[in-house]
Parts: structure tokens; C-alpha cells; sequence
């Protein structure tokens, strides 16, 4: 199982750290869609995001929390996430996919 | 038909001036014994050939009209760039190679006498730019014209959107045989900076790319991708967009989603266009006219 896991602090951590499970966010990636599209979390809430591919490699890119990663066919993504600034944050894939790839978007919801 | 600037300077007989100076990067443009030449290209981009959709009713004549126009023109361009998106992606193999064959038709109707092309991710990501160079080509490439180098480079043939570490040493490879100097232009088809990475608007290692480019003092980069004009420095070094030739997207996180800007019949073809760079050979600066499809200057 290929996984990735990035530890993320927000722009406005403190440091402190949550050492309890965090809470896991499964998405599932194919052409050309994310399900779900839009993802909640509330603001300093530590969870993971776990990806998996149905079909064929994807990318998953979420440039304003400085997060991307592969995600091959089968496989399954993990990215910790930590984000102390509430907003919406797209994210998009970014290993082309095909006819439809422009498509492939979601966003990152951090509530208040 | 219409008659620009350039057209009238020819007219006038005042066309092709022959430049001589000794301002830097000239001496290494012309080379020994030879002045250098102004001249000027065409860029044309992301044309998509077999997309079909309400975004361009139009699609399978926009291309055609384009090549009627700029053979209209009496000016001939020295050459046309294509920088990528020739044709539109499709999972169907056999299909690919038909649209690059119908593209490659198409444009040789273009009265020029070289046309260079650059591969977009339409063209070259899903078979890592198999199909595209039995029809094309290299991937990448470079060559001199009237003393300024041209650089092509692939950001695309790797779904991933990356140039890649073995295409970065040929890049220095070839930046290493010129004065920081010379006169050089750069043709992508992605941003080579991060223009708007939320809708993949980026080159996965563009920055490492630019960091390459930037002890070259004269230096341009011109590429496509993003369906619009874009004008923007990374340091000294200016970056330029081209319109599509088959629809406009919008400006970069305008709205949530980067859809097609829709067709308006009341406005046919508006959005697409594309551009002349003129080269002025003894300071390597560049200087664009955007044109719509029918030719008329926007």
C-alpha cells in the first residue's frame, strides 16, 4: 500500500498539538470526480484525509495548506491536516486524467 | 484582410531594417561579420482540434479560419509557434493520431515557411508524448533564428505537469553554450511560475526552471495553457500568455470553477485570438499585437 502522510501546522498554530486520533475523512478519486467534492472541517480540528483511487493514478493538490500527493490506481492516500484558518480552500487534481481532468476540483471547507 | 503596422513599413519599402550595434547581446546574436535581423513569429495556441461543445459551435471551422486569415496577410511571419494543445485529449489511441493527422493538415496550409510545435498536456500526457512524436516530433527542442535562441520546453509529456531533472540539465546544457547576454526566448506550454496552481495553472518544478533561467538578462517566456493573455515578471524575467483558438476560460480564480467562458452567438469567436512577436534582434525586445481570428487587431 503506497501512503503518504503529511503533518501540517496552520498559519496561525500555536504548536500545540493534538495527540488523540484524529478523525479520518475518506475521498475517493476518479475520472474525472472527488466524492465527496467538499470536505468540512472545523478550525484547528486535526484530521487525516484518505484517499483512494478507483481507477487510474490522480493527484491531489491543495495549494494554500501546502498539500499535494499522488494517488495511484488502488491505492490509498493518507494526509494529516491541521488547519487553524477557517475558509475554503480548492484543491484539484494534478496528474492529468483526460477528457475531463479540468473538472476534477473540490474544496477544503474549514469552518469557524 | 488587414494591414498592420508591419505591412505598411513594407509597403513603404521600410521593411526588414537591418540592425547594427554594440549594445550587449548583439555581437553574440550576429556572430562574426553578419548584423542582426529584426523579425517577427506568430504564436498560436491550445487549438484543440477535435473538441466539439457549446463552448465554440464553431470548433471544426475556427482552426481553418485562422490559417485563411494569417495566409490573407501579406506580411509573412518568419515562423508560427504552436505552443501546445494542438489537438484535444481523447483515451482513444487511434483517435489521437486522427486528430494530429487532421491538425497537421490543416496548418501546412499555413503559407510560412517553418512552423514549430510544442506538445500540451491534451496532446502528450496520457501516452507520455508517444502519439505526439510520430507526428511531431521532439518534445523538446532549441534553435537559433536571425541570431536569438529559442528554447522549447515539455512540461507536459509527464502527467504530473514537470519538466524533470534529465530535460533541466539540457535546458543548462544549452544555457551554457550562451552569454548571460544573449537574446533568448523560452516557449512552454504551462506556467512556468505559479499562476493559479489551484486550477493546475503551474509547472510542478517551475520554479527550479526559472532559477536556471534567471542569470540570462534577455530572456522571454511565451506560452499558452491558460486560454487568455496573461502578462507577468518573475524578476527580470517576463512571462506571456496566448489566447486559445478554441475557447476562453476565465481569468484565474474569477470564479469557482475554470469552465469554458460560454459561446456568445451576439459575439462570435470572441475570446480566441492570437499574437505577433516582434523581435527586435539587437536588444532582444519583444513586442506583442494580439489579434481575434478574422485578423482584426484586439
Amino acid at each position: 500500500m503506497f501512503g503518504v502522510t503529511l503533518a501540517l501546522v496552520g498559519s496561525t498554530g500555536t504548536g500545540a498539538t493534538q495527540i488523540s486520533s484524529p478523525r479520518t475523512i475518506k475521498i475517493t478519486a476518479k475520472k474525472f470526480e472527488y466524492s465527496p467534492a467538499e470536505v468540512h472541517l472545523k478550525r484547528g480540528e486535526h484530521v487525516v484525509l484518505e484517499l483512494t483511487s478507483l481507477d487510474r493514478k490522480h493527484g491531489f493538490k491543495l495549494p494554500e495548506l501546502g498539500i499535494r500527493a499522488d494517488v495511484p490506481a488502488g491505492t490509498t492516500a493518507r494526509i494529516e491536516v491541521t488547519a487553524e484558518k477557517a475558509g475554503r480552500f480548492p484543491f484539484a487534481c494534478d496528474v492529468f486524467c483526460g477528457d475531463g481532468h479540468e473538472d476534477m476540483t473540490g474544496t477544503l471547507v474549514v469552518d469557524p | 484582410m488587414h494591414i498592420d503596422r508591419r505591412e505598411l513599413l513594407k509597403l513603404l519599402g521600410l521593411g526588414g531594417v537591418v540592425l547594427g550595434s554594440g549594445l550587449p547581446g548583439f555581437s553574440l546574436a550576429a556572430g562574426k561579420g553578419k548584423v542582426a535581423e529584426d523579425f517577427f513569429f506568430l504564436q498560436l495556441s491550445d487549438t484543440h482540434w477535435g473538441f466539439s461543445g457549446p463552448p465554440n459551435p464553431e470548433a471544426d471551422r475556427t482552426l481553418k479560419q485562422v490559417v485563411q486569415t494569417v495566409n490573407a496577410t501579406k506580411a509573412k511571419p518568419d515562423f508560427v509557434v504552436f505552443t501546445g494543445d494542438l489537438t484535444h485529449t481523447t483515451d482513444d489511441d487511434a483517435l489521437r493520431r486522427k486528430r494530429m493527422g487532421e491538425f497537421k493538415a490543416i496548418v501546412s496550409g499555413l503559407h510560412v515557411s517553418k512552423l514549430i510545435f510544442l506538445p500540451g498536456e491534451h496532446d502528450a500526457s496520457l501516452d507520455k508524448g508517444q502519439a505526439y512524436q510520430e507526428n511531431f516530433g521532439a518534445l523538446h527542442q532549441s534553435f537559433q533564428h536571425k541570431g536569438v535562441h529559442f528554447i522549447a520546453l515539455d512540461n507536459v509529456s509527464d502527467p504530473s505537469g514537470a519538466v524533470g531533472d534529465t530535460q533541466i540539465d539540457w535546458l543548462k546544457s544549452e544555457l551554457g553554450k550562451l552569454d548571460k547576454d544573449a537574446p533568448i526566448v523560452v516557449l512552454t506550454h504551462r506556467p512556468l511560475f505559479d499562476l493559479y496552481p489551484q486550477w493546475d495553472w503551474a509547472t510542478a518544478d517551475g520554479a527550479k526552471v526559472i532559477s536556471v533561467l534567471e542569470p540570462y538578462r534577455h530572456l522571454t517566456v511565451f506560452y499558452g495553457h491558460i486560454h487568455q493573455e496573461n502578462h507577468r515578471m518573475t524578476g527580470h524575467i517576463a512571462h506571456h500568455s496566448a489566447k486559445s483558438l478554441m475557447f476562453p476560460l476565465p481569468a484565474p480564480g474569477s470564479v469557482p470553477k475554470r469552465q469554458p467562458i460560454p459561446w456568445d452567438p451576439q459575439h462570435p469567436a470572441r475570446g480566441l485570438g492570437y499574437r505577433e512577436v516582434e523581435v527586435a534582434a539587437k536588444t532582444a525586445e519583444v513586442k506583442l499585437e494580439e489579434y481575434d481570428v478574422k485578423g482584426a487587431r484586439v
